[in-house]
């Protein structure tokens, strides 16, 4: 744990503790003002509770050049970042993949030279469409491992999150309301939902919330897409490839034009932003996750577009590494954000569950 | 800037929420407006950004006010804290029209929230604007900017020339460089001077030099000074000001609500010579905070020492500098700089006269008094005795002073020989017209707003 981190965080809290004055922004400050000290576990949950939507950085009287020297969400993306760090599974990794854009593409490089090879190596053995570059059975040698394994490292880092800040047993309740929060990205849009503060300084946008929602929804149906198709393929015999009006393709191609036009997007709207009110030692990081995400699934819309010209097969490997390397690099990068702040908004609704007990 | 200096028709003074009111105003009724702020962007505002609420009256539930809020228990609320030092007619203006500035501040881009956690006791009476004054005073200035307005930042005004019944020009000086405008109206809405030391300690006396300035650094008078050097009518007394008692380790300027102390009501507050001075629950500490800067004032070297003991530190809001802590009298006697035999003596003596405190009651007037005491402590009386005892300096915190530019119920300034044609006021450099001694939370930015708006449309009337 980087204690200077925590430690300038803590000051950081104490003073709005003391002010109050943007208790209506954000789940983060209704969870600071109910303390009066505040545990490094504390701090941790802050930190995964705040979205960086910068409302409280222009709202805030003590900003520099006051000698208070205020800057929260940068204060909370530093601890945010050094807890992911801390909580995954192998730490070096996500030392790299967290702040290094170039190791992301060096990954993704890997990843297109593996698919390449076992297009080689492993072939068809007899199927039709993809499965002519690459049969069935590799593909799910390949990725059943590649898909599974980072979900538990998730799952172990989570449960390390969950101890340090002090997490309950979970009720039914406590997911539905930070799926709902978490559904409207509710931490991004201020109390008065008209977004937050990124791209023009203390201008109110809704920019950043629904290019938000574009790549998280876009992710939700490409992940749709591929579960249908599972579903389709081993419980129905219904084998691909599928027709356009299938739902896997629907899923597939809606999900990866909202995937590729909010990951675009977000790259463009991030250069507008004040890189010193996140995580600047993350920049690199943050803007190689964007581009390999929207890789992903611009890769697959050519794919699809040209999937019967002879491009088809170097098209498949390119999206398959890209697809391969996101999944094993989820634990480690930005994508990791989104279990954790899940997790945090689930935490904070159990706070919220005891408070209202009390009352 | 696109408008060349010479076609201004109206020129603000200061960039706070009186002059942002009156320069949107003017500009919505077609004047060409330039402000004039001192302060550099990031400290514009005045002392607006320190601000959280503002007092609205209201008939109904309003906006995130709940419940009425009459016009009349307005101004008994005012005239409670002002002894009756109120002008009763521009006081009652400003009430009355309180209630259509909210939603007219929600047109001009401010938001609000509820009523803050710790503040609960004013959801009826303020309403808290998100994220407080500076989110306030950006939103303006974006809609001030859509809106046509120019504002020039690090432009200090240094003469307002007057030739009988108006003003001829304005002096500033920006980049270095002195200016001349010739605006057709002036709004002077520049505040205060309580950060110029010097004019404070000529009101005060020595002890002003102890005092902290808990807004901004920028309201040193200027402007005020040399309206009153050529005649122009004031009203007000240079030793009456916005006070209260602040953590005295705040810095000298800028502190802002952060440095406040709620613990007066659970402590005994002694002075430098371990002596109690006045009665500490003489009532709710929102209605008596605002008497504590004068009180500490008035001490010897300025200074007070607010004393706890372990089972009183979580029954008021944390404040920015933690207390200072030790587990005997004699020991926080030392860190303090107290006389130790003294102060033991001091808190003996109070300890021996409480009585039963069994209906101590944080929140409410208890009747849990001391009795033979002098003076007196009227409720929330328990004995100091538990460990670790904790202690806070006190420090008279100024926020703004009231002598300032008399006005009638356009805002309109004057010299004794009549109305000055085109100069107005708004805020705190007026308000000493309505807040003659005390003050009533949030009660300064419902005279900015109230009386910004006035100037605004009086001075575009007047322009057009």
């Amino acid at each position: 744990m980087q204690t200077d981190l925590i430690q300038e965080a803590r000051r950081q809290a104490e003073i709005c503790n003391a002010c109050r004055y943007c208790e209506g922004y954000c789940s983060v400050f209704p969870s600071l003002h109910a303390e009066r000290a505040f545990s490094d576990g504390d701090i941790t949950q802050l930190a995964n509770l705040c979205h960086n939507c910068r409302g409280c950085y222009y709202a805030c009287q003590y900003t520099a050049p006051h000698a208070f020297d205020l800057n929260l969400p940068k204060a909370l993306a530093e601890v945010r970042r050094d807890s992911w760090e801390r909580f995954t599974w192998p730490q070096p990794l996500a030392r790299r993949f967290h702040t290094h854009g170039g190791a992301i593409a060096l990954a993704l490089v890997v990843g297109f030279a593996l698919l390449f090879w076992a297009t080689r190596a492993i072939g068809s053995s007899g199927g039709e469409g993809f499965y002519a570059v690459l049969s069935h059975n590799a593909m799910v040698a390949i990725f059943a491992p590649a898909f599974l394994l980072p979900l538990f490292s998730i799952a172990f880092s989570l449960r390390r999150y969950w101890a340090e800040v002090n997490g309950k047993p979970i009720q039914m309740s406590d997911l539905t309301v930070a799926l709902k929060r978490a559904g409207k990205m509710q931490d991004l849009a201020a109390g008065h939902g008209e977004g937050c503060n990124f791209e023009d300084e203390d201008r109110f946008s809704q920019a950043r919330r629904h290019i938000h929602h574009a790549i998280m929804y876009g992710f939700l149906l490409c992940f749709a897409s591929t579960s249908v198709a599972t579903v389709m393929h081993y419980g129905f015999g219904l084998h691909a490839p599928y027709g356009f009006w299938s739902l896997p393709k629907l899923f597939g191609i809606s999900g990866g034009v909202l995937l590729t036009l909010g990951c675009g997007a977000m790259a463009l709207l991030k250069q507008k932003s004040d890189r010193d009110l996140g995580d600047p030692s993350a920049w690199g990081g943050d803007i190689g996750f964007i581009l390999l995400l929207g890789f992903v699934g611009l890769s697959g819309l050519v794919l699809y577009a040209l999937g019967s010209t002879p491009l088809m097969p170097a098209l498949l490997a390119i999206h398959l590494g890209s697809v391969l390397t996101f999944f094993l690099l989820t634990p480690y990068t930005k994508m990791a954000h989104g279990f954790y702040r899940l997790a945090a908004l689930v935490r904070d609704a159990q706070r919220k569950r005891d408070v209202s007990m009390v009352r | 800037m696109a408008t060349p200096k010479e076609a201004y028709d109206i020129a603000v003074i200061g960039g706070g929420n009186a002059a942002l009111c009156a320069a949107m105003t003017a500009a919505e009724a077609g004047a060409r407006v330039l402000i004039l702020e001192t302060a550099p962007k990031p400290y514009r505002g005045g002392n607006s950004r320190h601000t959280r609420n503002f007092r609205c009256m209201h008939s109904g539930p309003l906006g995130p006010l709940v419940e009425a809020y009459s016009e009349d228990e307005y101004l008994s609320d005012l005239l409670k804290v002002t002894g009756g030092k109120t002008d009763e007619h521009l006081a009652r203006l400003a009430i009355r029209t309180s209630e259509e500035c909210l939603p007219w501040m929600e047109e001009h881009g401010v938001r609000f929230q509820p009523s803050l956690s710790g503040t609960l006791s004013l959801a009826r009476t303020n309403a808290f604007f998100m994220g407080g004054g500076k989110s306030l005073v950006n939103a303006y200035y974006r809609t001030a900017a859509g809106l046509g307005v120019d504002v020039l930042y690090e432009a200090a005004v240094t003469h307002l020339e007057l030739n009988s019944d108006q003003i001829e020009w304005v002096d500033y000086t920006y980049e270095g460089q002195s200016q001349r405008i010739t605006p057709k109206a002036v709004i002077v809405a520049s505040g205060g001077f309580q950060a110029d030391t010097d004019w404070l300690t000529r009101a005060w006396g020595e002890p002003a030099k102890n005092f902290l300035i808990r807004g901004t650094p920028y309201n040193r008078g200027v402007v005020l000074s040399d309206l009153l050097d050529q005649g122009v009518e004031s009203v007000g007394d240079p030793t009456q000001c916005h006070a209260v008692a602040i953590d005295g380790r705040a810095p000298k300027f800028d502190g802002g609500i952060v440095t406040r102390l709620d613990c007066v009501p659970f402590s005994i507050v002694v002075n430098k010579d371990a002596e109690r001075f006045y009665d500490e629950g003489e009532d709710v500490w929102p209605k008596r905070y605002a008497i504590w800067g004068r009180l500490v004032a008035a001490q010897p070297d300025q200074v007070g020492y607010a004393i706890i003991d372990a089972k009183s530190l979580n029954l008021f809001m944390p404040s920015v500098f933690p207390p200072l802590k030790a587990d005997r009298l004699d020991e926080l006697a030392g860190m303090m700089d107290l006389p130790a035999e003294k102060l033991k003596a001091t808190v003996s003596a109070f300890n021996a006269a409480c009585g039963d405190i069994s209906g101590f009651h944080p929140t409410e007037l208890d009747g849990v008094t001391t009795s033979g005491l002098i003076p007196p402590k009227t409720n929330w009386a328990r004995p100091i005795t538990e460990p670790p005892f904790y202690g806070y300096s006190l420090r008279t915190g100024v926020t703004f002073t009231y002598l300032g530019l008399k006005v009638d119920e356009t805002a309109q300034c004057s010299t004794p020989s009549g109305k000055i044609k085109n100069l107005w006021a708004a805020g705190e450099t007026m308000a000493g017209s309505i807040l003659g001694q005390g003050y009533l939370a949030g009660f300064g930015m419902t005279i900015g707003t109230v009386f910004g708006r006035i100037a605004g449309r009086e001075a575009a009337a007047y322009a057009n």
